[in-house]
């Protein structure tokens, strides 16, 4: 570790922090529904979509209403999207003229991007078309951000008024949260990518003769729209095969730093909208803090591991010095790229700008372990949100007893519903990580996957299926994830992974929405302040993390101590 | 008050009785209801076939055997736990049922005619029947008085031996079976039906027979059936990854990382928690109809508590005196209290003590005086001798005896006075007005001082009076309280709390008349006087045997501690996690990977030792708990802010690190023995 790499470090924390202030005021007024600085320009628009569609915004959905109507535009669009991917032959913008998508393919690609996963075990190059990538894959990485976000903001409805029969109409927060927060942050944002070199083109591939002879084909495309939705909606889903680490998608240090801004901006904006919208702005700065303190210990936790190099290495006589850089861009460094991967994993993008499979073994168990804590640090757009909520719920079931009254949270008592609700959400993640891993590893056809022997072996296959089902979508790259076990079982475990967390939660604030406003008194639970934050931190590691020690152990700690004593597989 | 017999914590019988009953709830259909208990029988009884087979091979099985063993103990230790709580309830029920006796009841024929009644065994009244009582006979069953007046010993509820009047009509007709009627007769009208009446029910509440979770412990039982599901899921698929890893992992120590892992503490103490709850209450002589309202006793917002014996003594006392000028303070005592000398009424012996103890003044009547004693006619008592006389009383009246028009001050002090919601009375003496005795509603000592601990607490007091507001106002602010209801009515009251209920705040009330009832059922909890009428003691759902309204505090002090400890054995519980994976994953896995045993921070001697050692911890635990979660965790006034700090503290961060040096201990004594070293 060096002190030039923590400033970088420290330096795009503190951008992101910071712009987390003024970004989640914002997102509590576009939610309420309020008039923004935006609106002489895009409130007609906005109008003009429900005249479109003849929606009433001002209609309230009670939770079942808001879930049905979220999960139906989700399924009508995988289907799009299936058929999109599956026809791009016939489809406009194919200069390449690329081939339909496998069924089973297709499947995996169209759960991947509707979850908001964008796991690619498909590679873009050669199996995507332009036009696939713009209507089909750029407008769901708005649609499925915007779904996520918007769930997330039904939550926070339901802690802030008492007796509330409805969380609010998805139908219009879906158009606000598009309208007013992601298209204008994202065209800015795809300007300034184009501005360092980001290419945005329909033409075909180019084709270069390189000095030492013979042709180079170089793919182009409609890359930095793509590229600035991926990372503000916490997608992740690269327009390259080598996502970020790519030159066109991500040129230089300073489009780097811009992107992992992006992608880190909405998810602690949540946090802070929250406290806005229960009016208690401390209460949304708690859970902003929790979420920060588990990232930064995550990203110096890899940074430190990282910067040490691999000791094998050092041991033939290799430096040290520069770290381990295997698989880094030499633009970025280890600091940058440590700090890249961490936030793509501790927010649910999975973007990289390196490749976690040639991390060492505790600098690849940290992106690992952020997702498996449940991706609340601080999570996928609007996920994240919900999912510390889900665990605020739960520390406050199990700790707020010790001041002898039952639970409460933002003044709604917690009760044998809710937590009925939280622990079948969180069940359904420990479930598809640990099932699935543990049975491709033991079935041929899911060893077949795997580039490495040993406990990174198992570290790859563990790392994928926490990835599917977090709906992150990073990858150790050496899984060969394409075969009907991993395409049909990874597909599943992320709609699992997106909507049977969702529901549940979407349940939970129905039940709290109509539960009457507590106001706080001496003897409220605090849920603010320095004590609150620990005991969060600490129950999302217990509660979070603690079931993946075993397969962790296996995975990349015996990897660690293995390396440590000079072995390797 | 009669505090009901106590029983120590560790009873020789009761944990003979509870030894016993704790293999009887080894049934696995009872168990069920508790699954976390339940799966570590059923890893149990896996566990032991395994050590069996391994014997019946010639395999070596004293891993496997001493891993089921402690499996075993662990779901022994839990129904251990609960049947000493059982216990302990059920020495008390055993008092109780003593007062059950099977007498005879006078059943009445003809209600006119009091000669003519029929023999009936009490166990067979039904609701409605006319029976007679007469002094000797115990009451046979619950009932209203019809007609007729008599004392009544009820020192088998209420463990008070004194008499209490219990007549027809009024807020005091109510009668409870097993009571004995010392004088007189009555004429009762049974009210419940057999098997239920108050003592019936109080017997099942106390043997925790009709003991139903309550929702905060349902909602606990989900959580921990929840993780217990999680972990399951961890330790099924372990094998999955340990045979990719080539680390075969035999059945009983996937049985001991899962055993360890799920939350064994608090599911073995949580029914015993509960239950001790309860009997904590029913040793300060409350008797709960619900675990529920115990549970609502600990989210009060708000106590609404009648000024007259709760908040104040009740009678007006001397609390200072205001000469009139020109006359000494001792010169105005003197007379006071030789004026009081024929004043039997408790203001008039207050005067008495008032002087005493302020001017050391004694009560001495001289000889042959003659005493004009207090009469509601004239408002004024005296005494006259040796040709002098001294009067005191109404100031109206005693102004009159004077005749002259009273000085300016004194008219003022007497307006000062009665403004603060005191009582002047006038003194004088050989026919001269010498000044004021100032009779107050006393507030209690120390109440300022436990509302000022409920205020920390969170918790609202408002006093309820049917003085004007002007006394009421002065009463609420020397006594602390947050808020009060002045002239109140028991419309007043009803409407009071449904206002602050419609705030989504929680209410407490006591009360006892009939016209209580709506108030009572309102409340979220409601506690009725054991004197109470019939109609009270069913609206409310707590019933006070010492009819003492001020134990609604305390109370709610039960009521708080019933959820810390929950809290408190929780986190511990969850806490304990860490150190068991730092125990178990490296015994494990070390034989594959011998550089995990880089994470035996413990530094375990042996792999073998290392997870009974675990295991052996997760038992014992629960057994050094079970005083903890009998006794309860202590209950401090202090804001939740503090409170969380020291009792996260102490359960959080002492879960965390207490089985770090608990598994060390176990494996050094396993080492020191030879056993798996």
């Amino acid at each position: 570790m060096t002190w030039n790499g923590s400033a970088q470090i420290a330096l795009v924390l503190t951008l992101v922090f910071v712009s987390a202030f003024p970004v989640g005021r914002y997102m509590a007024v576009v939610f309420e529904g309020r008039r923004t600085w935006l609106s002489p320009a895009l409130a007609p628009v906005e109008r003009g979509f429900y005249a479109l569609a003849g929606v009433d915004p001002q209609r309230g959905m009670g939770w079942k209403e808001y879930a049905f109507a979220l999960i139906l535009i989700n399924a009508l669009h995988f289907l799009l999207l299936y058929a999109i991917l599956r026809l791009q032959y016939y489809l406009p913008w194919n200069p390449q003229g690329i081939a339909g998508m496998s069924p089973r393919l297709a499947f995996n690609t169209g759960a991947s991007f509707v979850t908001n996963t964008n796991w690619q075990a498909y590679s873009p190059e050669s199996q995507i078309s332009y036009g696939a990538q713009m209507l089909g894959l750029t407008v769901h990485n708005y649609l499925s951000a915007a779904t996520g976000i918007a769930a997330g903001v039904a939550v926070v409805r339901a802690f802030a008024a008492g007796g509330l029969r409805t969380l609010g109409n998805f139908w219009a927060d879906l158009t606000r949260c598009t309208l007013y927060l992601l298209l204008p942050i994202g065209t800015v944002a795809a300007i300034l990518l184009l501005v360092s070199g980001v290419p945005e083109t329909l033409a075909a591939y180019a084709q270069a003769s390189p000095l030492d002879g013979g042709s180079q084909t170089i793919a182009l495309g409609p890359v930095a729209f793509q590229e600035a939705i991926k990372e503000l909606g916490t997608n992740g889903g690269g327009f390259f095969n080598a996502n970020a680490a790519h030159p066109f998608e991500n040129p230089t240090a300073l489009s780097n730093v811009l992107e992992n801004w992006l992608l880190l901006l909405i998810p602690f904006s949540l946090a802070i909208m929250l406290g806005h919208m229960v009016r208690e702005p401390k209460q949304g700065r708690a859970l902003f803090a929790v979420m920060a303190v588990l990232l930064t210990l995550g990203v110096f936790g890899a940074y430190a591991a990282e910067a040490g190099g691999n000791p094998l290495l050092a041991h033939a006589g290799v430096s040290p010095a520069m770290g381990n850089m295997e698989g880094k861009e030499v633009r970025f460094g280890v600091a940058l790229s440590s700090l890249f991967n961490v936030s793509a994993t501790g927010t649910s993008t999975g973007a990289v700008d390196s490749f976690t499979d040639s991390y060492l073994p505790l600098g690849g168990l940290v992106p690992m372990f952020l997702m498996q804590l449940g991706e609340a640090t601080p999570g996928g757009v609007g996920s994240g949100l919900y999912t510390i909520v889900v665990f605020a719920l739960l520390s406050v079931f199990v700790a707020g007893l010790m001041v002898g009254r039952t639970p409460e949270y933002l003044g709604k008592k917690v009760q044998a519903r809710e937590i009925k609700l939280a622990m079948l959400a969180v069940l359904i993640l420990t479930l598809f990580i640990l099932c699935g891993a543990s049975l491709s590893l033991s079935l041929p056809s899911g060893l077949s996957s795997l580039a490495n022997a040993g406990p990174h072996g198992l570290s790859e296959m563990l790392y994928g299926w926490t990835s599917a089902t977090e709906n992150n979508g990073s990858a150790m790259a050496g899984l060969s994830a394409d075969t009907p076990l991993l395409d049909y079982g990874l597909g599943a475990a992320m709609i699992f992974g997106r909507f049977a967390f969702m529901i549940p939660v979407l349940a939970i604030a129905g039940s709290l929405a109509a539960k009457p406003k507590l106001p706080p008194s001496a003897g409220t639970f605090p849920t603010t302040g320095a004590l609150f934050v620990g005991l969060m931190i600490g129950v999302i590691l217990i509660l979070g993390g603690l079931q993946f020690m075993p397969a962790d152990a296996l995975g990349p700690l015996a990897e660690h101590f293995a390396m440590l004593a000079g072995k390797t597989y | 008050m009669a505090q009901a017999e106590t029983i120590g914590l560790f009873d020789g019988p009761i944990l003979a009785r509870a030894a016993g009953d704790s293999f009887l709830k080894l049934n696995p259909v009872t168990l069920m209801r508790n699954p976390v208990i339940f799966v570590t029988e059923v890893v149990a009884v896996l566990t032991t076939f395994i050590g069996i087979e391994d014997l019946l091979r010639g395999a070596p099985a004293a891993f496997p055997l001493a891993i089921a063993a402690w499996l075993w103990l662990t779901v022994l230790f839990a129904t251990f736990a609960e049947a000493v709580a059982e216990g302990r309830g059920r020495a008390r029920a055993e008092s109780l049922r003593r007062a059950r006796t099977d007498t005879m009841a006078k059943m009445l024929l003809n209600p006119a005619d009091r000669a003519l009644y029929k023999p009936v065994p009490a166990a067979q009244l039904k609701a409605g029947t006319l029976v007679l009582v007469e002094a000797g006979d115990l009451i046979p069953s619950d009932g209203e008085i019809v007609e007729g007046v008599a004392s009544v010993n009820e020192s088998a509820i209420t463990g008070e031996s004194a008499p209490v009047i219990r007549e027809a009509g009024g807020d005091r007709s109510a009668v409870t079976g097993g009571t004995l009627v010392v004088s007189d007769w009555l004429v009762v009208r049974i009210t419940a039906e057999p098997g239920q009446t108050f003592i019936d029910r109080m017997i099942k509440l106390v043997e925790g027979a009709e003991r139903r979770k309550t929702p905060n412990e349902i909602a606990l039982d989900i959580l921990l059936a929840g993780l217990t599901i999680i972990f399951l899921i961890a330790v099924v698929t372990l094998p999955g990854f340990a045979g990719y890893s080539r680390t075969p992992i035999g059945i009983p120590v996937l049985a001991a990382l899962l055993v360890t892992l799920i939350p064994t503490t608090i599911g073995g103490l949580l029914s015993a928690i509960g239950i001790a709850g309860m009997d904590r209450l029913i040793r300060f002589n409350v008797v709960a109809t619900s675990g529920r309202a115990v549970e609502a006793a600990g989210d009060v917002d708000a106590l609404l508590l009648d000024k007259t014996g709760t908040i104040t003594f009740g009678n007006r006392m001397a609390a200072a005196i205001h000469p009139v000028p020109g006359v000494a303070e001792r010169d105005l005592a003197e007379a006071a209290v030789l004026a009081s000398l024929g004043d039997d009424t408790p203001e008039g012996r207050s005067i008495l003590s008032f002087m005493r103890d302020r001017y050391g003044i004694g009560a001495e009547r001289p000889a042959d005086a003659a005493v004009i004693p207090f009469t509601a006619q004239t408002r004024v008592s005296g005494l006259d001798h040796a040709g002098r006389s001294w009067r005191k009383g109404a100031v109206d009246s005693v102004l009159k005896r004077v005749g002259a028009p009273a000085p300016a001050a004194f008219a003022q002090t007497v307006d000062r006075v009665a403004r603060a919601g005191s009582t002047p009375l006038a003194v004088a003496a050989d026919g001269r007005l010498l000044g004021l005795v100032e009779l107050k509603d006393v507030v209690k000592p120390g109440i300022r001082e436990r509302f000022a601990e409920l205020r920390r607490m969170g918790i609202r007091t408002v006093m309820v009076t049917g003085d004007n507001r002007v006394t009421a106002a002065a009463i609420a602010t020397e006594a602390g309280v947050d808020d009060f209801i002045a002239e109140a009515t028991p419309q007043d009251k009803l409407a009071y709390i449904r206002r602050v209920q419609a705030e989504g705040r929680l209410v407490a009330m006591c009360g006892d008349g009939t016209n209580d009832a709506p108030a009572l059922a309102q409340a979220d909890v409601g506690v009725a006087m054991q004197t109470g009428t019939q109609a009270a003691r069913e609206a409310g759902n707590m019933i006070d045997l010492d009819s003492d309204p001020t134990k609604l505090i305390e109370i709610v002090e039960i009521g708080k501690q019933l959820l810390i400890t929950r809290g408190a054995l929780t986190t511990f519980s969850i806490a304990n996690d860490i150190s068991k994976y730092f125990a178990i994953l490296p015994a494990i896995f070390v034989a594959t990977y011998p550089e995990l045993g880089a994470l035996n921070i413990m530094r375990l001697s042996t792999p073998e030792s290392a997870i009974l050692s675990a295991v052996i911890f997760n038992a014992v635990i629960i057994v050094i708990l079970v005083p903890l979660a009998l006794r309860g965790v202590k209950f401090r006034a202090v804001g939740a802010a503090s409170l969380l700090r020291r009792n996260l503290l102490i359960y959080g961060l002492g879960g965390i690190v207490a089985p770090f040096a608990g598994i060390k201990a176990i494996d050094l004594l396993l080492t020191a023995l030879h056993i798996f070293a």
